[in-house]
C-alpha cells in the first residue's frame, strides 16, 4: 500500500464534507462532518429497513394464511402472487417501481387530492404532518403507558399460574396504551394540530408542496419493492409453520371445548411461531441487507452517502468499505441476537 | 304457496333458489363486464356509493342464496365448498373476479391490442399500447451487451456447446454413469472455462481478441451465474464440514467466515471488490475485472450454500456417523460414501433457493460497470432515440428472468421428488 502512495486512518471522517444529501432525518448541510454524513446515511438504511420490515411482515402473513385458504381463488391468487414477485430479481422490481410505475404519476400542480389532503405525485407522496405542542411529555406518557402494560401481562401471568384465573390483558392493555397518553392532552397541555402540505409555485411551469410531510419517490419505491419482494418468503414460511402444526393438536383443542379463536391463539400459533421465527429472522436480514439496492435509485443511504459520494471524494476506500461492511454486519448481528432472545423465549422448556 | 327463507336456504326450493341466485351472480358479473369492457354504467342513475358497490350486494346476496349443503347437484356443492363458504369468502371471490375482469382489459390492450412491434425507428409506435419494436431493436444488446454484431456466433456457439455438454448425462451407458459426478464437478467447468475463454474472449486461434468489458446481456448473466454456482458449491462444502470438525482453528476460521460473509449485503461486497481488492495486489498483477466479480460472488454465496449443507448435516441421525465408524471408515470416506450423499438429498430445496438467489443477484454486478440485462436495459433507457420505453423493458426483462427462475424451482422440485427415500 505504501507504494502506491496511500496513508491509513480515520482522521478524515472530523472533516468537511461539503456534499448535500436529498434526504435526511436529522438536520445536515454541506459543512457538516463525514461522520455526521454517514450517521444520515444509517439512519436512512435504518428507516428503510424498519418501515419494510413492518410492510412485508404484515403483507406476508396475510398472503401466508390465503394460502391455506378453502377459498380456490383466494389461494391461487396468493400462490401466484409469491411465485411472481420472489421469481423476479429485487433490483428490477426496484427499478420498475422508480422508473416505470412511480413515474407515471401526475405533476405536483395536476394532482388530485386524495382522502381530502394526501398527494401522490412524480415527485413524493405528501400528507399532512402534525405538529405537536411538549411532544415529549405525550411519550413519556407512552413509555410509561407500555411500563403499565408490561406490569399488567406479569400479574395476569402469576393470577393464571397461581389461582387459574382469567383477566382480560389485552383490552386492559388496549385502555391503558389509550387512556394515559389522552390524558396527557387534558392535564400536561400537550396539543397537536396538522399542517396540510399546500402547492406553491417556484417559476411558470414548476410547482412544489410546501408544509406537511413528504416522503420522496425514492423511499416509496424502496419500500414498496423490498415488502412485495420479501413478502413472498415471508409468506412461505409462515405458511410452512401453519402447516407443521399436526391435525391432531387442532383436534385435541376442539375435543376440551376450545372455540376457534383459541385453538388459533393458544394451541395454533404459539406452536407455529416457533417453526416461523427462525426463518423469518432470515428474511428480516435479508430485506436490511437488500436495502442496499438503494444506491442503485438514488435513494441516500449507507452505502450512497458513505460508500458512494463519500468515497469518491475522500478516495479512502479501505477505511470506507471497511466502516459499511461493519455497520452492516453490526446491524445483522443485532437483528439476529434480538430475535435469537424472542426465539428462546417462546421455545418450547424441555425438561 | 312458496316460502322462501332467504337468510337460511335449504333443499326444499332447490330450483327456485338456485335460478334466483345465479341469475343475480350473472347480473352482477354482467354489470362489472359491461362497465369495464364497453364503459357502460347500467346502474348509472343510483347515486355514485350505490351505483359502485351494487354488483357486490348482488353477487354477495346470489351467492348467499345458492349456498345450500349436500343439494344433491355435485357442481353446486363443490362451488359451495371451494369458493362460497361463506358470506366473507363470497364477498373476498367476488372481489376478485371484479378485479380480473377489471383489469384484463387495460392489460390486454396494453401488451397485445394496441401495441406495436413493426418498423425500426421510435415513430413507429403510434399505438397506445407497448412498443414492442424497441424490445425487437434492441434485442442483440440485451442478449449479447455490447459485443460485437459481427462476432456474436462465438458466443452462440459456446452456449450450444455447452448445452450439449451439460445433457451427456442423460445419455451415457449405465457403465460409467459412476463417473458423471467427476465429469460434472470437474471435466464439465474446465471445458466451460476453455470454450469461454478461446471461443467468447478470444485473442489467440485467428479469433479477434473481445475485452470483458463488452460482453453483456442475459449472456453475461449465464456466464457469472454459472461459474459462481460451480466455484461456491464446493466451497460451502466445505465450510460446512469445517463448522462441524473438532479442530479449533478450522472450525472458527470457517465460522467466522460464514457469519462475516452473511452479514454484509452483496453489494458492498462487489464494491470492495472494485475498489478495496485491487490495493492488495502486487503492483504489476492484474486480474480481470469479471474474474474478480465471479469470486467475489462465490466467496459470498458460498457462505449461505455452507449453512444450508449444515442443516442437512446436523438432521442425519448419530446412528449414520456410529455404523460407518465401526465399518471401519476414516473421516473421509464415512463423508464422501455415507454422510454426504443423504445430507445433500435432504437440501436439496436449500441449495435450489440459494442458487436462484445467485442467479437473481447477479444484476448487481452493474455497480462494478458490468451490464448484464438489466443493466442493458438501464442503459438503452436512457439513449436519446428511444426515451420513454422503461415500462416495455421492465416487463420483458421480468418475463425472462420468470422463466429462468421458475423453471429452475420446477427442476429442483422433480429432483427432491426423484431422489426422496423414505427412511
Amino acid at each position: 500500500m505504501a507504494t502506491r502512495g496511500i496513508d491509513f486512518g480515520y482522521g478524515f471522517l472530523t472533516q468537511e464534507s461539503s456534499f448535500d444529501v436529498q434526504f435526511s432525518l436529522i438536520e445536515y448541510s454541506g459543512s457538516d462532518s463525514y461522520a455526521r454524513a454517514y450517521l444520515v446515511g444509517l439512519l436512512n438504511t435504518l428507516l428503510v429497513s424498519i418501515l419494510g420490515i413492518i410492510f412485508c411482515t404484515i403483507l406476508g402473513v396475510i398472503v401466508g394464511i390465503a394460502r391455506l385458504s378453502p377459498n380456490y381463488l383466494i389461494r391461487t391468487t396468493a400462490a401466484w402472487y409469491v411465485e411472481f414477485f420472489r421469481n423476479i430479481p429485487l433490483l428490477l422490481q426496484i427499478f420498475f417501481w422508480y422508473y416505470a410505475a412511480l413515474r407515471a404519476l401526475p405533476l405536483p400542480q395536476e394532482a388530485d387530492p386524495m382522502l381530502g389532503s394526501f398527494y401522490l405525485t412524480i415527485k413524493g407522496f405528501y400528507t399532512p404532518s402534525l405538529v405537536w405542542i411538549n411532544l415529549d411529555i405525550f411519550i413519556y406518557s407512552v413509555i410509561a403507558a407500555i411500563v403499565a402494560i408490561v406490569f399488567v401481562r406479569l400479574y395476569a401471568k402469576k393470577l393464571r399460574e397461581n389461582q387459574g384465573k382469567h383477566i382480560p390483558v389485552l383490552n386492559i392493555s388496549i385502555t391503558i396504551l389509550f387512556i394515559l397518553p389522552l390524558l396527557t392532552f387534558f392535564i400536561g397541555g400537550v396539543n397537536v394540530t396538522y399542517e396540510l402540505p399546500v402547492l406553491k409555485q417556484l417559476a411558470k411551469t414548476s410547482f412544489i408542496f410546501e408544509g406537511g410531510l413528504s416522503i420522496p419517490p425514492e423511499l416509496l419505491s424502496l419500500v414498496i419493492a423490498l415488502s412485495l419482494y420479501t413478502a413472498t418468503f415471508i409468506a412461505e414460511c409462515v405458511r410452512a409453520g401453519i402447516e407443521g402444526i399436526s391435525k391432531g393438536q387442532r383436534e385435541a383443542a376442539a375435543s376440551i371445548g376450545l372455540n376457534r379463536k383459541q385453538i388459533l391463539n393458544l394451541i395454533i400459533m404459539p406452536q407455529a411461531l416457533r417453526i416461523i421465527i427462525p426463518p423469518a429472522t432470515n428474511q428480516y436480514l435479508n430485506l436490511t441487507k437488500n436495502s442496499s439496492l438503494a444506491a442503485a435509485i438514488a435513494y441516500p443511504d449507507l452505502v450512497l452517502v458513505f460508500a458512494g459520494t463519500a468515497l469518491m471524494q475522500t478516495g479512502k476506500a479501505i477505511e470506507i468499505v471497511s466502516i459499511t461492511m461493519l455497520t452492516y454486519l453490526t446491524l445483522s448481528l443485532l437483528i439476529s441476537l434480538l430475535m435469537n432472545w424472542y426465539n428462546a423465549r417462546i421455545a418450547i422448556v424441555e425438561k | 304457496m312458496i316460502n322462501i327463507n332467504y337468510l337460511n336456504p335449504s333443499k326444499n326450493n332447490l330450483r327456485l333458489n338456485l335460478i334466483i341466485g345465479l341469475s343475480l351472480v350473472f347480473l352482477s358479473l354482467f354489470d362489472v363486464f359491461l362497465y369495464s369492457f364497453f364503459d357502460i354504467n347500467i346502474t348509472s342513475f343510483l347515486p355514485y356509493f350505490a351505483s359502485f358497490s351494487l354488483p357486490l350486494i348482488l353477487g354477495m346476496f346470489g351467492l348467499s342464496i345458492i349456498r345450500i349443503s349436500y343439494s344433491g347437484i355435485k357442481k353446486l356443492d363443490s362451488l359451495n365448498k371451494n369458493i362460497n363458504t361463506n358470506n366473507f369468502n363470497a364477498a373476498l371471490t367476488l372481489l376478485i373476479i371484479f378485479t380480473i375482469i377489471k383489469i384484463l382489459p387495460p392489460v390486454m390492450s396494453w401488451m397485445i391490442l394496441d401495441a406495436n412491434i413493426s418498423g425500426d425507428t421510435k415513430d413507429a409506435c403510434t399505438g397506445s399500447g407497448a412498443c414492442w419494436t424497441y424490445i425487437k431493436i434492441w434485442f442483440k444488446r440485451f442478449m449479447y451487451g455490447m459485443y460485437p454484431n459481427e462476432h456474436i456466433w462465438r458466443v452462440n456457439l459456446a452456449f450450444i456447446f455447452l448445452v450439449v455438454l451439460a445433457f451427456v448425462g442423460f445419455i451415457t451407458p449405465q457403465k460409467y454413469k459412476k463417473y458423471l459426478s467427476l465429469y460434472y464437478i470437474i471435466i464439465y467447468p474446465i471445458i466451460a472455462y476453455i470454450l469461454i475463454y478461446y471461443l467468447i474472449s478470444g485473442g489467440s486461434l485467428g479469433l479477434e481478441w473481445v475485452e470483458t468489458g463488452a460482453w453483456g446481456g442475459l449472456s453475461l448473466t449465464f456466464i457469472v451465474s454459472f461459474f459462481s454456482l460451480i466455484f461456491c458449491f464446493p466451497l460451502g462444502m466445505a465450510l460446512a464440514l469445517g463448522r462441524r470438525t473438532n479442530l479449533p482453528i478450522i472450525k472458527y476460521v470457517s465460522v467466522g467466515f460464514i457469519e462475516f460473509w452473511r452479514g454484509v449485503p452483496l453489494i458492498t461486497v462487489l464494491f470492495m471488490s472494485s475498489v478495496m481488492f485491487p490495493m492488495f495486489l502486487p503492483q504489476d498483477f492484474f486480474m480481470d475485472k469479471l474474474v474478480r466479480v465471479i469470486i467475489a460472488i462465490s466467496l459470498f454465496e458460498a457462505a449461505y450454500v455452507a449453512e444450508v449443507i449444515r442443516g442437512g448435516l446436523q438432521a442425519l441421525p448419530r446412528g449414520q456417523y456410529d455404523a460407518s465408524k465401526s465399518l471401519g471408515m476414516g473421516y473421509w470416506k464415512m463423508h464422501i460414501f455415507v454422510i454426504l450423499p443423504q445430507a445433500l438429498k435432504l437440501v436439496i430445496p436449500g441449495i435450489a433457493n440459494t442458487f436462484l438467489a445467485l442467479v437473481k443477484d447477479t444484476p448487481l454486478i452493474f455497480v462494478v460497470g458490468l451490464l448484464e440485462i438489466i443493466g442493458m436495459l438501464q442503459m438503452a433507457k436512457t439513449n436519446p432515440k428511444w426515451l420513454g420505453f422503461a415500462m416495455e423493458g421492465y416487463v420483458f426483462s421480468a418475463i425472462v428472468f420468470f422463466i429462468i427462475c421458475y423453471a429452475m424451482s420446477k427442476y429442483s422440485y422433480n429432483l427432491e421428488l426423484k431422489y426422496k427415500t423414505d427412511r
